[in-house]
């Protein structure tokens, strides 16, 4: 099995960061594995965390009365999963759930944030990987957006 | 240039506004084709349209084509029923390079209706399977329910394709991937200087699709598309699919996405 | 073959006559809607005898001339064109089955007319080349395109003046005709003579000469000829440097003048109409009431509609920045990828007949000089 730092140090969100670092970060995490079905986290609850997929599947959803549930993303193995403990008001603004036997390793949002507070170059190293992975969804989702499959305007 | 007349055998509904025909040809003579090539297909009075072959290269003598409805003539062809004889006009066009790039890993990237012209391409690598590396399509569909050969897809999956089905809206019932095509690109692992890449969907999906794959390592003189303009004498002669210095109909629509990668990037070319 | 040859304007009806003996259909200039058109030609009364033409951007004017020359102008609105593709042509008639096939598909007759085409100047006969090669060159060509133009016998003009819009000299294709036709006269006016320098461009050019009363061409004939042919080539109305102009355009699809010229454009598409190589047509299927019968129609189309470049969902080029553009480019640029020559020939019809003047080669200037500094 490997140690937590190992499999930190794999991720490609913490790809280059330099041993001290990894075993900071590896301070404030745990393993943890859940079912199919479980919620890692719903909409509003206080986000205080984030996870790493090491191994399973997470959908990100948004549930709307009488349409029910919408998978807006699916995550997989060596993808981060949640934002929202970065940035105030640390509040998940969508739903997480396993859609199958995963194991995660999970973080410590506080723990984290102190830790940077405390040490701002490692706070830059780690935001300059997070805003990239953002930067990455945040692109994936606007192609989504463009609905290109879609059927606008037919002539033919 | 008189359309030949093919019959309506098989008629099979794909999605809401997508169906399928197999037709067989009056004349009894198979139209062979390269996998990529397009015909001219029509209904009645109600005009022609370019449209993809979707059959097995190796067994011309149904030819396959999916349709879309999304206007006059598509609209016609899709009423059309087993019986009814539809017109049909070539083939035309380039090809996929499936000799080409023998030896080498093959990524299948489509969007929506863009697999249909890859699925001759599929079926050709799958029946040389032992020539090829690894096989991987990655198939983007606006949703579950509009997704293209869903049968098809675990066969090809138990043939020695590895299928990655992504779509940009689900229900949590589907179990498989929601987000842009090009995320499956950043999951696979490919050798990528040695994976050749064809490629069929929007042109927004495609032009995204190539930035993943050169992102992550693939040559652009590997990566083919299908380009989609207004094809509408199939021969060259009626100028209408103009794409800067080709004309789809006769260069295309099968590109190598190197030479079309400058033009493709000049707006309302 | 050889050998240059004078026909009097006297006995310039008999080769006509030869040409109608021999079962040709003359096509011709003739004066009509106040512009010299081409259409079919009985006898010398029927040329425009004594006109010429004023040619400017967006301007086009008959004028009378002081002497009675038969070919005293440059191009009008029409070319050969409309023989070799018709503006509008039935490609095939059929009854609709009630099994939605076709039956009894009758396609029209492939033989038109042998014409002979009267009066064709150099950059025509380079535009006949041309619309050949796209209709005829490629993989597939179109037996009813072949048939229209299947020996075909040309009589050309050699111009003896230039338009205010011609700029045939820059593109290479004239003012003189060297190859490619079976006859080709320069027409002369002195004081008390009017008479035509002939020279031979085939057997069959000189199988109709040998009906025709003629005799041979002295020194001072060929020098009269040459001198017609130096002052047109020196007379040209516009130039346009086509130095690596696909190279040019190629570099500039970015450019601030496509915009500018957008600001004028309207986008009517008549530079596409009275082009003598622009070959874009569309078919339309056309069905009785009751959808028994249907017949396909094929005509001009233009690229400076919107629909010409339309896909499932749009117009690709919707601005009239970009329809402009691609016109342009495709007759200077992007035809000789396509086909392997200019897709221009110099005629400058495209300048006269816009309504707003717009005038490629001003703009094909503009754009060099942007690059290299005004000449």
């Amino acid at each position: 099995m490997k140690g937590l730092e190992e499999l930190i140090a794999d991720a490609s969100v913490f790809a280059g960061l330099d041993s001290a670092s990894l075993s900071l970060i590896a301070g404030c995490a745990g393993n943890e594995h859940v079912r199919a079905g479980t919620f890692l986290f719903q909409e509003g609850e206080q986000a205080d965390r984030f996870y790493l997929i090491r191994h399973g599947a997470v959908s990100l959803e948004v549930h709307a009365p009488a349409a029910g549930s919408r998978v807006i993303e699916t995550l997989g193995e060596g993808e981060v999963v949640g934002w929202s403990w970065l940035f105030k008001p640390f509040r998940w603004q969508f739903d997480a759930r396993a859609t199958a036997p995963t194991r995660l390793v999970a973080f410590d949002g506080a723990c984290l944030r102190g830790k940077c507070d405390a040490d701002h170059e490692l706070g830059y190293q780690l935001m300059e990987r997070f805003a990239s992975a953002m930067l990455e969804r945040l692109q994936a989702t606007r192609l989504q957006l463009l609905d290109v499959y879609g059927n606008a305007r037919a002539s033919a | 240039m008189v359309p030949e007349p093919f019959e309506i055998v098989v008629k099979r509904r794909d999605t809401t506004d997508t169906w399928t025909f197999e037709l067989e040809p009056r004349s009894g003579e198979p139209l062979q084709f390269a996998a990529g090539q397009f015909t001219m297909l029509s209904a009645g009075g109600a005009g022609e349209v370019p449209i993809s072959i979707s059959g097995d290269p190796d067994r011309p003598e149904r030819l396959v084509h999916t349709v879309r409805a999304v206007g006059l003539a598509t609209r016609a062809i899709c009423d059309a029923d087993p019986g009814r004889v539809l017109g049909v006009r070539g083939p035309f066009g380039t090809a996929w390079p499936v000799d080409e790039v023998r030896g080498m890993d093959v990524v299948i990237g489509a969007g929506g209706i863009g697999l249909a012209p890859l699925r001759p391409a599929l079926m050709s690598l799958l029946a040389r399977r032992e020539g090829y590396g690894r096989l991987v399509l990655m198939y983007g569909g606006r949703s579950p329910d509009q997704l293209l050969y869903p049968d098809e897809l675990a066969d090809w999956a138990d043939r020695g394709f590895e299928v990655l089905v992504t779509v940009d809206s689900a229900g949590p019932e589907w179990l498989g991937h929601v987000g842009v095509v090009t995320r499956l690109v950043r999951r696979a692992e490919l050798d990528w200087t040695a994976t050749a890449a064809m490629l069929c969907g929007p042109e927004v999906m495609m032009r995204f699709m190539v930035a993943a794959l050169v992102d992550q390592g693939a040559q652009g003189e590997n990566i083919y598309a299908s380009m989609e303009r207004n094809m509408q004498c199939g021969i060259g002669h009626c100028g209408h699919c103009q794409l800067g210095p080709t004309l789809v109909c006769r260069d295309g629509p099968v590109y190598c996405w190197s030479e079309l990668a400058p033009w493709l990037a000049i707006r309302e070319l | 073959m050889d050998g240059v040859h004078v026909i009097e304007r006297n006995d310039f009806d008999a080769l006509l006559d030869a040409l109608t003996r021999r079962g040709y259909a003359i096509v011709g200039p003739t004066v009509r809607d106040q512009a010299i058109v081409y259409d079919e030609i009985a006898s010398s009364a029927d040329l425009p005898a004594g006109w010429t033409d004023e040619q400017e951007a967006g301007h086009y004017r008959l004028r009378r001339r002081e002497d009675e020359a038969l070919f005293g102008y440059a191009v009008g609105p029409h070319s050969w064109k409309q023989y070799q593709l018709p503006a509008e042509v039935k490609l095939w008639r059929a009854r609709v089955d009630q099994d939605g096939g076709l039956s009894n598909v009758t396609e029209p007759p492939r033989e038109s007319p042998r014409y002979a085409f009267l009066g064709a100047r150099s950059c025509e006969l380079h535009a006949v080349g041309i619309l050949d090669r796209v209709l005829l060159g490629g993989s597939h060509p179109d037996p009813a395109d072949a048939g229209r133009t299947k020996d075909l016998f040309i009589v050309a003009v050699q111009c003896g003046e230039a338009g205010g819009t011609c700029f045939c000299v820059s593109m290479k294709t004239g003012p003189v005709a060297e190859r490619g036709f079976d006859l080709a006269l320069t027409e002369v006016l002195e004081e008390h003579r009017h008479y035509f320098v002939v020279e031979v461009g085939s057997e069959r050019g000189a199988d109709v000469l040998a009906d025709v009363p003629h005799g041979e061409a002295v020194e001072e004939d060929r020098t009269a000829a040459g001198a017609v042919h130096a002052r047109t080539a020196s007379q040209m109305g516009r130039e346009l440097d086509v130095t690596e102009i696909k190279e040019l355009l190629y570099r500039n699809y970015d450019h601030p003048r496509w915009e500018e010229v957008a600001e004028r454009c309207l986008t009517c598409g008549n530079c596409t109409m009275v082009c003598p190589t622009c070959f874009c047509t569309t078919v339309e299927d056309v069905t009785d009431l009751a959808g028994e019968h249907v017949e396909r129609h094929q005509r001009w189309d233009s690229c400076f509609t919107v629909d010409y470049s339309g896909i499932h969902d749009g117009a690709v080029r919707g601005s009239a920045k970009s329809r402009y553009r691609q016109w342009m480019t495709h007759k200077l640029a992007t035809w000789h990828d396509q086909f392997g020559t200019s897709g221009c020939v110099g005629c400058g019809r495209c300048i006269t007949w816009c309504p707003v003047g717009i005038d490629l080669t001003e703009e094909a200037a503009a754009i060099r000089e942007s690059e290299e500094g005004p000449k």
